[in-house]
């Protein structure tokens, strides 16, 4: 039982990464940009945060240090998209390529540096709870930080006049900008939010989940929460929904292993990478699933006369 | 103050121009690296820019890098124009090269010169086969062929692993995870003597040759690429954008496996889990670089092959992690598309201070 319960609570820690990395991602492509760039930031950014962390000894300055080099990141990609009409898929590769480049160059000092002892947090009271203490209420704050913020954002998207104005940008950004919008900034706005959210998620990965720091060590999380926008339809509780799904693959991976099943390692760690195709061709083969949600002007350019 | 102005049509010139741009910008990013890293910047350009080329067997060595890049590269730039996106060239690439060592390993002693074409055939059939998978996903199921190439990647780096993990692991090889050491007769035979540039050259060349009359001198290629630019008047013209998609991605994944079959036949000689040295993803860059042309991937896989050779110069010489070579592999392809807004775009000084209409200006 207690054994769950631990799996439990490693599948909501594992399935943070990538719930922090897609609601970014989700704000990013409501506004009509899509990021391939998501795997270079949160590498970047998990360099950056581990390396803060280092060197200040405080986790929080580390996911501070995460969120900005995210932040700048994807404002570096938004020029070129939004003002320099730069071709958004060719633009986010370039960045992805870059963020692995640029964090193994980095990095490679830190390979051996360890963080100070790691935090243990549990809620006075509910942590005693059998069973369910385990499983949810000794969670570092950043997992329930994520939930917090898919609701903000559900609240934000489909209940606050900003967040129509969102949508209204992504479903049509040329009808918004003649109601006189300023549809550009508004979209970077966008990007730079997800990008923050982008690099929170890889400073969470190198500062507590992991932690330390490995070259590559994202291994493709960042492409997973880009996929997550699509199985979530882009809506953010959804995110969520999938987010823990995929954190539940990694942590059967390795729960299969330590149970000593004979499979060979290498078809277990494909697992998380299958799940994704096969989530994908679920999702995608309904295209009133797709069309219902997906922001019309997704991925497409949008320059303004004048 | 300047400010960005359409032009009436998109500049020839700047096309041409804006990778020289970018790469003049890269180096001097470059140059800036060197001295904060406290290294002499003349030494380093010279590290990443002559010494690569100083000889024979320099040259040789380039031509060894450039040959995967250039063959990989040109199949990327037939997807691009088709207006499909494959970013996993490098599982195609690796399963080439899976497919390639099979044959390879089922050589005795009695097996001809023959095996070499059928070790390349594997390559291009593994690669397609690879890349199939995202073509029939996207075709019958319309998953997202970004998202499935690129997953494609790590499951097919893992199954290499497994591999030479496990059932193709040399028995005779102190358990090192690789396979045996292929017969000297599967190996692709080299240009010359002592040198270890191989055929891999000529095929690149007439690859380069074919791609240019199929993309610009065949009814197909056309098709593809207005399939590609134009959907809706590739619909009209009862183009079939399905088949783009398919001819796309075959021919990019072939050739990808085809690169994957060079390199283990080639300079490897066996399959090892480290085959994977980005070439899969540098050749996206390339492909931009050389403008989606032919005869311009040429000039940019040579170019990306110099990075390679120079970044492990920099590491054996300088001291510095091999990571340089990605970091401005990235840094290149980040400033050719800010470059690029001059093709379609001119700047025109309109004078000190801020514009009127600053807003969505």
């Amino acid at each position: 039982m207690e054994s769950w319960a631990l799996q439990a609570a490693a599948t909501l820690n594992a399935g943070t990464v990538l719930a922090l990395a897609g609601l970014g991602l989700l704000i990013n492509e409501r506004a009509g940009i899509v990021n391939l760039g998501a795997e270079g930031i949160m590498l970047m950014a998990a360099f950056a945060g581990f390396a803060t962390g280092v060197h200040t000894g405080s986790d929080l300055m580390g996911f501070l240090a995460g969120g900005a080099m995210g932040a700048v990141l994807a404002a570096t990609l938004g020029y070129l998209v939004i003002w320099l009409n730069a071709n958004q898929y060719a633009t986010g590769l370039a960045l992805s390529l870059f963020g692995s480049g640029f964090s193994a160059f980095a990095g490679i000092k830190y390979t051996q540096e360890k963080l100070g002892p790691r935090p243990h947090f549990e809620i006075p009271g509910l942590s005693k709870i059998p069973f369910l203490g385990t499983a949810l209420f000794k969670q570092h704050p950043m997992v329930y930080l994520a939930i917090a913020l898919a609701v903000v954002i559900a609240w934000f998207l489909y209940r606050s006049r900003s967040g129509l104005v969102l949508r209204a940008i992504g479903e049509n950004p040329e009808s918004a900008h003649a109601l006189g919008y300023p549809v550009r900034r508004i979209r970077l706005a966008a990007v730079v939010t997800g990008g923050a959210l982008c690099g929170l998620a890889g400073a969470y990965l190198s500062v507590i989940y992991t932690p330390l720091w490995v070259e590559g060590m994202v291994s493709g999380k960042g492409w997973i929460a880009l996929a997550l926008t699509t199985f979530a339809t882009w809506r953010p509780g959804r995110i969520l929904l999938g987010a823990y799904l995929f954190g539940g693959v990694t942590m059967l991976q390795f729960h299969l292993q330590g149970q000593g099943v004979q499979i060979p390692s290498q078809f277990l760690t494909m697992l998380p990478y299958l799940a994704t195709i096969a989530v994908l061709v679920l999702i995608s083969r309904n295209p009133a699933w797709i069309r219902a949600n997906m922001p019309a002007s997704l991925g497409k350019a949008f320059f303004p006369e004048g | 103050m300047f400010k960005l102005e359409a032009r009436p049509q998109p500049s020839r010139l700047m096309s041409c121009a804006s990778p020289l741009i970018a790469l003049a910008i890269t180096v001097l990013i470059g140059v800036c690296l060197f001295i904060w890293l406290g290294k002499d910047p003349v030494k380093g350009l010279e590290i990443f820019f002559v010494e690569p080329l100083k000889n024979a067997q320099a040259i040789s060595e380039l031509a060894v890098k450039a040959v995967p890049l250039l063959l990989i590269a040109l199949g990327l730039a037939v997807c691009v124009r088709a207006n499909v996106w494959n970013i996993g060239a490098e599982g195609q690439y690796l399963l080439g090269a899976v497919a390639a060592s099979w044959v390879a390993m089922q050589a005795g002693p009695g097996t001809g010169r023959w095996i070499v074409v059928a070790i390349l055939l594997a390559g291009v059939i593994g690669g397609a086969i690879w890349s199939g998978i995202v073509a029939f996903l996207k075709d019958r199921f319309n998953a997202n062929e970004i998202l499935v190439s690129l997953m494609l990647v790590y499951v097919g780096q893992q199954l290499l692993d497994f591999l030479v993990y496990g059932p193709w692991k040399d028995p005779d090889g102190y358990n090192f995870p690789q396979t045996i050491t292929f017969l000297s007769v599967t190996k692709i035979p080299r240009l010359m003597v002592g040198y270890r540039a191989n055929i891999g050259v000529i095929i690149a060349i007439v690859a380069v040759a074919a791609l240019w009359v199929f993309l610009f001198r065949t009814y197909r290629g056309f098709q593809l690429q207005v399939g590609g630019m134009a959907p809706a008047a590739a619909r009209y013209a009862g183009f079939s954008s399905r088949s783009a998609l398919w001819i796309g991605l075959l021919i990019s994944g072939g050739m990808a496996g085809l690169a994957g079959a060079l390199e283990v036949a080639g300079p490897m000689g066996q399959l090892t889990p480290y085959l994977s040295v980005g070439y899969g993803f540098a050749a996206i860059i390339v492909a931009f670089v050389g403008r989606l042309h032919p005869v311009g991937i040429v000039f940019s896989s040579l170019l990306m092959s110099l990075f390679y050779i120079g970044g492990e110069l920099a590491q054996s010489r300088l001291g510095l992690p091999k990571a340089m070579t990605s970091v401005f592999q990235g840094l290149l392809l980040f400033t050719l598309l800010g470059c690029d807004t001059l093709i379609l775009n001119r700047l025109r000084w309109i004078g000190v201070g801020k514009p009127k209409h600053s807003e969505e200006a």
